[in-house]
C-alpha cells in the first residue's frame, strides 16, 4: 500500500517527523518497506510554459518547443505528439537528474543534438520523472502552475509504502493508515462523515437489487448518478492517484479508485444503460458458464463464484473484477455506483481459482465490515458529481440481509495483564484502546471492560485480539522480559533424537563429509539408482511439481549420493566419503506415508597419490564393511552379515547387515549399470541403515563386564577348508569353547601347497578363564578338543 | 722421579690438546694409560723404591693416572656427542611435510546450527520432539486457525501431495512449517509443555538465490497455566544472547501470524552495520529472526487446551538464514549443491 504523505495529512493536524512515524508504524505491525521520495529524481527540473511550437527541420515526427522557464527561453526537440503552445509543462534543464524513459536508470540530462538541432533540455513524460510508466506524450501541468516554480517544490511527494499484514484491510486505504498513526501519535483523525446531495427521482423507484446469496454478500449499496460527462479527472486527483501507484484512467472510474485508496471499500461503477432490466440481482454463478471480464479476457466459472448480474445475464464477478459487458466507456451518461460486502472466503477462492488478484479482491478477501460500504458510497457518489458533473438520484439502495452490529467484547483487566506480564491499570488500558476508537463500556462486573471495536478495524474480535490492541498501542518494548518462572515439564525424550545425534557423529569420526539433498526427487533418478524390490514401491507424486526434476519424494538416499559424489568427482580428485541422513518417504495403505530415518554412506579411492609417503588406499567391500562394523560396534550391536541380492550392488560384491534377525541395512559395491547411469566410471561402495528399525536393537543399557584378573593364552593355528565354508561357520563352531574368549582371523590363503577347491584359514584364539591361570596342558586340550570339532562338522585338516 | 712424572704430565696434556679424532685418542690412551706407557713403567718400578719415596711418588702417579683417565672419558664424551650431532643433523626430519591423513568428516552447516539451537532451547528446558514432514491439511493450516481461503495461506505456498484424502476430507502436504507439531503434541501430552521441533518444510517456490523449495525450521511452543508475553521475550532474549552474543541488541515488534495472537517478529541488530543500515539489512539496522506471539485461543483449543486456564507462546525460525549471514554466503542453492568446495569451509 503506498500512501502519500500529504494525503495523510489531510486527516492528521498534528505535526509529526517521517522517521518516527517510520519506526511507529513499524513497531505496531505495518512495515514500513520503504519512503519513497518521489522528487528524488526531480534536481533541475521546474514549472515551464511551451511558449512556441514549430516542425523540426529534419524529421517529420519531432517538434522545436521553445519553453519559457521564468528567467530564460530554451529550445528543445521534443517527440511527443500532446504538446501545444501554452502548455504549463515539467521543464528539465541540462544537467537535471531525470530516469531514463528507456533503461529505467537515473541520468543526468545532457545538450543533445537531435537530427542536427541542438536540444538545451527537455519536457518531461511521466515516466521520466517517475510518476508512472506513461511515456506516450509529455506531463501536462495545471494552467495556474507557478511559472519557474521548483517540480520538487510544487508536486514532490513523500509516499510511505507499507507491507500490510492479512489481518488489517484497515491499512488498504489512506484514512484507516491515518487512524492508525494518528493512535501511536496519540492524537485523532480527523476523518470526515461523507454525504451527497440526491435530487429528482429516488433510487428505489430506478433500480431493484436482489441478494440470492445472502450467505456470501451480507450488505449490497448502490447510489445512481445520471447526465455524467466522462472526461479527464482534475489535477489534483491525478497526482494523488500517481502518487499512490495507481494509473488514473477516467474520472468516474478515478473517483471508485480514489474512495477505494481513501476509505479502503472497492466500488464498482456500471455504465447503468448496459444493465438490462434495470435490475441488479447477486447470485452464485452458472457452473461453467463463460464470461469476459474488462481485461477482455474470457474465463471459466463455477458454481461457487459470486457474480453479479442483470435481468438477463452476468456483469460482474463479484468483488474481484468488473464485466467488459457493463463497463464505463466514453459514451456513459448514467452511472450506477455498487459499494458491496463480499465474503472474504468466496473472494479468494474466485481469485485464486481465476488466478486474478485485483486491488478490491485483495482487500475483501482480508474481510471487510459491511459498515464501510455506505461512508464510501456517500463519498464515491458525491466525488463522481465533483468530477463529473450529473445529478444523484434521491436516496441510496441498501439490501443488508447479514448485518449484525459488533456485540461487544468482555475484557478482562486482570487477563489482559496476565497474558502480558504487565501491570496496566484499567485507565491505561481504557486509554490505550480509546486511541484506536473502540468504544469502551462497563462489563459483566467490576474487573471487565466492553470493548466495541470501530467497524473498520473488522480484525478485533477476541478478548486476545484487544490484548494485542492494547500491547501495540503502549509499546511491546515497554512488556518487561522475564524467564519462564514454572518448573521444567516432566520430559521422556524420544531415544531416536539421541541415536541420530551418535550416529551423525560416528559418521563424522570415520571421515565422512555430511551433505543434505532435497527431499523431491523424479522417477529417472530412483529408476536409475534402485533395486527391483524398491522400485516397485511408487513414490509419492506432488500435485503439481515445480519442476519435472522434482516431481515426486524420495524412497531412498541412493540416487542423492551417488548424483552427489558424481557431481563432486567433476573438480575432486581424492577420495570420498560422503553420508547423507534423513527420511525417506513409503506410501502407506492409507494415510500419511511411513517416515523412516535412513543413513546412507558412499565412498570410493583417491585417483591419485595424495600423499609424499602413502599410496592411495584402495577402497574395497571391506573397507566400506569395516566402517559399518565400526558404526554397529559403537552402538553395542552384533550384526550379522549374509550375502546380499539387491541388484543395485554388483552381485556376489554384497551383504545385507543382519540384527537380532531384522535386516537393517546392506554394503556393497554399486553396480556398474547403476554407476553408469550417474557417469561415475570408478568403483564405489556404498551402504545404507534403517536408523527407525535399528534404534530399537541397538543396547541402550551397557553393562559393565569385571577386567580380566588371569592371564590369557594365545595359540595360532591354520585350517584347510572347501572354499565354500564362510568365515561365520568356522567362528560359530570356535564360540561353542567357553574358554575361547576371542577369535581373529589373520590370513586367508588358496595357491600353492593348498589343494585345488580349498582354501587356507589361519586363526587366532585367545583362551582364558576367570577362575584360574590356565596350564599349558589345559589350553592344548582344549584346542584339540576346537581342531577336532572343526574335524568333524566342517571337514577342517590342521595345516602343519 | 717428580720431575719425570711432571714431564709424562705436560706431555700428555698436550699430546691430548692436539687430538682430533677417535683414532687418535687411542692412539693417545695406548700411548700414555696403555700396558707399556712410561706411567705403568713407573708404577712398576715403584717396588723398587725406598719406602719413604715409594709412599709419595705412588700417590703422584696415580693422581697422574686418574687425571688422565677422567681426560680421557671427558674427550670420549666430547666426540660421542659431536659425532650423534653429525648424524641427527644427517637424519633430522622436514617436519614441514604433511603428517599421513587422517580425515575427520563434518556436519552439514544447517546440522550444526541446528544442533547448537537444541542445545540452547534444551539448557532452558525445552524437549526436542520431531515431526512428520508430510501432513494433513489440517495440521498444517486448519487447526492452526488458517481457515481454507484464508490469505495467509497464499504467504506459505504450498506442496500438494497427490494422495487420496483421509478422514473429514483431509489433504496431504508438505508441511510449510514446523508448527503442525503444536497441535499434534497438545493432542498427545497434557501442559506444562516446553517443545521445540527442528526439521525440514516445504513451500512451493521457484529456486534462485535467494529461495529454495525446502529449508528448515526450529519450532518452539511454552503451554503452561501464567506463561506471560513477558516470559516470550525474555526467553527469546536469553537464546539471542547466547546465541548471536550479548552485545546485538535484539527488537520485539507486532506482527502478525494466524496461530498466535498477539504476534511478535524478533529482530536482532545487524553485525555489519551495527544498526546502522547497510545493503545487508535494508537499510534497517535490524535482521529479522523469528516469528513468535502467544498462541491463539482457538489453536489451544484446537489442541484439546482450555485458553481460559492455560496460555503458552509459540516462535518458528527458519535456519538457513543463521548460516547465510553469519558466513555471507551469498546463494542459499549452495546448502543443498552438495558442494565439497562450499561444504568443507565450515
Amino acid at each position: 500500500m503506498k500512501v502519500p504523505v500529504s494525503w495523510l495529512k489531510d486527516y492528521i493536524k498534528e505535526p509529526f517527523e517521517i522517521n518516527d512515524l517510520v519506526c511507529r508504524l513499524t513497531m505496531a505491525g505495518t512495515e514500513v518497506a520503504s519512503v519513497i521520495d518521489m522528487a528524488q529524481s526531480w534536481e533541475g527540473v521546474c514549472v515551464g510554459q511551451v511558449s512556441q511550437v514549430n516542425p523540426h527541420p529534419n524529421a517529420d515526427r519531432l517538434r522545436l518547443v521553445t519553453v519559457d522557464s521564468g528567467l530564460e527561453k530554451h529550445e528543445v526537440v521534443c517527440g511527443a505528439d500532446n504538446v501545444a503552445a501554452g502548455q504549463k509543462i515539467a521543464f528539465a534543464e541540462v544537467g537535471a537528474r531525470l530516469i531514463d524513459g528507456y533503461t529505467g536508470d537515473i541520468t543526468t540530462l545532457k545538450q543533445a543534438k537531435i537530427r542536427g538541432v541542438v536540444s538545451c533540455g527537455m519536457v518531461c513524460s511521466e515516466k521520466e520523472l517517475g510518476l508512472s510508466d506513461e511515456h506516450e506524450g509529455i506531463l501536462v501541468l495545471p494552467a495556474d502552475a507557478p511559472l519557474g516554480m521548483p517540480l520538487k517544490e510544487y508536486m514532490g511527494e513523500t509516499v510511505l509504502d507499507l507491507d500490510v499484514t492479512p489481518n488489517r484491510p484497515d491499512i488498504l486505504s489512506v484514512t484507516g493508515v491515518a487512524r492508525e498513526v494518528a493512535a501511536l501519535l496519540r492524537t485523532s483523525a480527523m476523518v470526515p462523515e461523507p454525504d451527497f446531495k440526491g435530487e429528482g427521482s429516488s433510487i428505489l423507484d430506478e433500480v431493484t437489487v436482489e441478494i440470492k446469496a445472502p450467505d456470501l454478500c451480507p450488505r449490497y449499496s448502490a447510489s445512481l448518478i445520471k447526465g455524467v460527462t466522462i472526461g479527464e479527472s482534475p489535477d489534483w486527483l491525478k497526482k494523488r492517484l500517481l502518487n499512490a501507484g495507481v494509473r488514473p484512467i477516467s474520472n468516474v472510474v478515478d473517483a471508485t479508485n480514489y474512495v477505494m485508496l481513501e476509505y479502503g471499500q472497492p466500488l464498482h461503477a456500471f455504465d447503468f444503460d448496459k444493465i438490462a432490466g434495470a435490475k441488479i440481482i447477486v447470485n452464485r454463478a452458472r457452473d461453467g458458464s463463460k464470461f469476459t471480464t474488462l481485461d477482455e479476457v474470457e474465463r471459466e466459472l463455477t458454481g461457487e463464484m459470486l457474480m453479479i448480474c442483470d435481468a438477463g445475464t452476468q456483469i460482474a464477478i463479484a468483488g474481484v473484477m468488473g464485466g467488459f459487458n457493463s463497463e464505463i466507456s466514453q459514451n456513459t451518461t448514467s452511472v450506477l455506483l455498487e459499494s458491496a460486502s463480499f465474503n472474504p472466503a468466496s473472494i479468494h477462492y474466485t481469485g485464486s481459482r481465476l488466478g486474478l488478484s485485483s486491488a478490491a479482491s485483495q482487500r475483501f478477501e482480508r474481510g471487510l465490515s459491511p459498515f464501510l460500504t455506505l461512508p464510501a458510497l456517500k463519498k464515491a457518489t458525491s466525488l463522481i458529481l465533483e468530477v463529473a458533473g450529473g445529478v444523484a438520484c434521491r436516496g441510496l439502495i441498501d439490501e443488508a440481509p447479514g448485518l449484525k452490529p459488533h456485540p461487544g467484547i468482555e475484557v478482562d483487566i486482570s487477563r489482559v495483564n496476565a497474558l502480558l506480564g504487565t501491570e496496566y491499570s484499567r485507565d491505561t488500558i481504557t486509554r490505550a484502546l480509546e486511541l484506536i476508537e473502540c468504544e469502551i463500556g462497563p462489563g459483566g462486573h467490576s474487573g471487565q471492560l466492553k470493548v466495541v471495536p470501530p467497524y473498520w478495524r473488522s480484525d478485533i474480535n477476541l478478548e486476545a485480539d484487544v490484548i494485542e490492541e492494547v500491547a501495540r498501542i503502549e509499546g511491546y518494548e515497554n512488556i518487561p522480559m522475564t524467564m519462564l518462572s514454572k518448573s521444567i515439564p516432566q520430559q521422556t525424550p524420544d531415544p531416536m533424537l539421541g541415536f541420530k545425534r551418535k550416529l551423525l557423529e560416528s559418521m563424522t569420526g570415520l571421515g565422512f563429509q555430511e551433505i543434505l539433498n532435497w527431499s523431491m526427487t523424479n522417477k529417472t533418478a530412483l529408476g536409475r539408482a534402485l533395486n527391483q524390490a524398491q522400485l516397485e514401491v511408487e513414490p509419492l507424486h506432488l500435485k503439481k511439481p515445480m519442476t519435472t526434476e522434482q516431481e515426486c519424494l524420495r524412497t531412498s538416499l541412493r540416487p542423492g549420493l551417488l548424483a552427489s559424489l558424481a557431481s563432486n568427482r567433476r573438480f575432486e580428485e581424492g577420495a570420498m566419503k560422503l553420508f547423507e541422513a534423513g527420511a525417506v518417504y513409503l506410501p502407506a495403505q492409507e494415510g500419511l506415508p511411513q517416515e523412516p530415518w535412513m543413513l546412507a554412506g558412499i565412498l570410493c579411492s583417491s585417483q591419485v597419490k595424495e600423499h609424499w609417503d602413502e599410496e592411495p588406499e584402495q577402497a574395497d567391500f571391506f573397507t566400506a564393511k569395516g566402517m559399518v562394523e565400526a558404526l554397529l560396534d559403537l552402538l553395542g550391536v552384533k550384526p550379522f552379515f549374509e550375502p546380499g541380492s539387491d541388484n543395485g550392488f554388483k552381485s556376489g560384491n554384497q551383504a545385507e547387515v543382519i540384527v537380532d534377525g531384522e535386516r537393517v541395512g546392506i554394503i556393497g559395491e554399486v553396480h556398474n549399470r547403476v554407476a553408469r547411469a550417474f557417469d561415475i566410471d570408478e568403483p564405489v561402495f556404498m551402504f545404507e541403515i534403517n536408523a527407525t528399525r535399528l534404534m530399537p536393537l541397538t543396547v541402550r543399557d551397557k553393562k559393565f563386564k569385571p577386567i580380566p584378573r588371569y592371564p590369557s593364552v594365545v595359540r595360532d593355528i591354520a585350517i584347510v577348508v572347501d572354499a565354500s565354508i564362510t568365515n561365520r561357520q568356522v567362528l560359530d563352531v570356535i564360540a561353542e569353547f567357553p574358554l575361547v574368549v576371542k577369535t581373529g582371523i589373520f590370513d586367508v590363503y588358496t595357491g600353492k601347497h593348498i589343494p585345488e577347491g580349498k582354501k587356507s584359514m589361519a586363526y587366532r584364539l585367545t583362551f582364558q578363564s576367570d577362575k584360574k591361570t590356565l596350564t599349558d596342558e589345559a589350553v592344548d586340550r582344549v584346542l584339540n578338543q576346537v581342531l577336532r570339532r572343526l574335524e568333524d562338522r566342517l571337514g577342517a585338516v590342521l595345516r602343519r | 722421579m717428580n720431575e719425570q712424572i711432571n714431564e709424562l704430565k705436560k706431555e700428555a696434556l698436550d699430546s691430548l690438546a692436539s687430538v682430533a679424532n677417535r683414532a687418535e685418542l687411542d692412539a693417545w690412551r695406548v700411548r700414555y694409560l696403555g700396558k707399556k706407557s712410561r706411567l705403568q713403567a713407573i708404577l712398576k718400578s715403584l717396588s723398587s723404591l725406598p719406602v719413604e719415596q715409594r709412599k709419595t711418588i705412588g700417590a703422584e702417579t696415580n693422581r697422574l693416572k686418574n687425571e688422565l683417565e677422567n681426560l680421557l672419558k671427558e674427550k670420549e664424551a666430547a666426540f660421542e656427542e659431536a659425532s650423534s650431532r653429525a648424524q641427527s643433523s644427517r637424519d633430522a626430519l622436514d617436519v614441514t611435510l604433511p603428517g599421513r591423513p587422517s580425515t575427520l568428516g563434518r556436519l552439514h552447516p544447517v546440522t550444526r546450527v541446528l544442533q547448537e539451537l537444541q542445545e540452547i532451547f534444551a539448557s532452558m528446558g525445552f524437549e526436542v520432539v520431531e515431526g512428520p514432514e508430510v501432513e494433513w491439511d489440517y495440521y498444517n493450516f486448519e487447526a492452526l486457525n488458517i481457515p481454507k481461503e484464508h490469505p495467509a495461506r497464499d504467504s506459505m505456498q504450498t506442496f500438494w501431495v497427490d494422495a487420496p484424502s483421509g478422514d473429514d476430507d483431509r489433504e496431504m502436504l508438505l508441511r510449510t512449517h514446523t508448527s503442525p507439531m503444536q497441535i499434534r503434541v497438545m493432542e498427545k501430552q497434557e501442559p506444562p509443555l516446553r517443545i521445540i521441533v527442528p526439521g525440514r518444510v516445504f513451500r512451493y517456490e521457484a529456486t534462485d538465490a535467494t529461495h529454495i523449495p525446502m529449508f528448515h525450521q526450529v519450532e518452539g511452543l511454552a503451554v503452561d497455566k501464567g506463561i506471560t508475553m513477558a516470559d516470550l521475550k525474555g526467553t527469546l532474549y536469553e537464546f539471542s544472547r547466547r546465541f548471536f552474543g550479548p552485545e546485538r541488541r535484539v527488537r520485539f515488534r507486532c506482527d502478525f501470524f494466524p496461530f498466535v495472537e498477539p504476534g511478535v517478529e524478533m529482530a536482532v541488530e545487524c553485525a555489519v552495520c551495527k544498526g546502522k543500515g547497510c545493503r545487508l539489512c535494508g537499510q534497517s539496522g535490524w535482521i529479522e529472526i523469528l516469528g513468535a506471539g502467544m498462541v491463539h485461543p482457538r489453536v489451544l483449543e484446537a489442541g484439546g487446551i482450555d485458553p481460559q486456564v492455560y496460555s503458552g507462546f509459540a516462535f518458528g525460525m527458519g535456519i538457513e538464514r543463521i548460516p547465510l549471514l553469519r558466513y555471507s554466503i551469498d546463494d542459499i542453492r549452495l546448502f543443498y549443491s552438495s558442494d565439497l568446495r562450499f561444504l568443507r569451509q565450515f
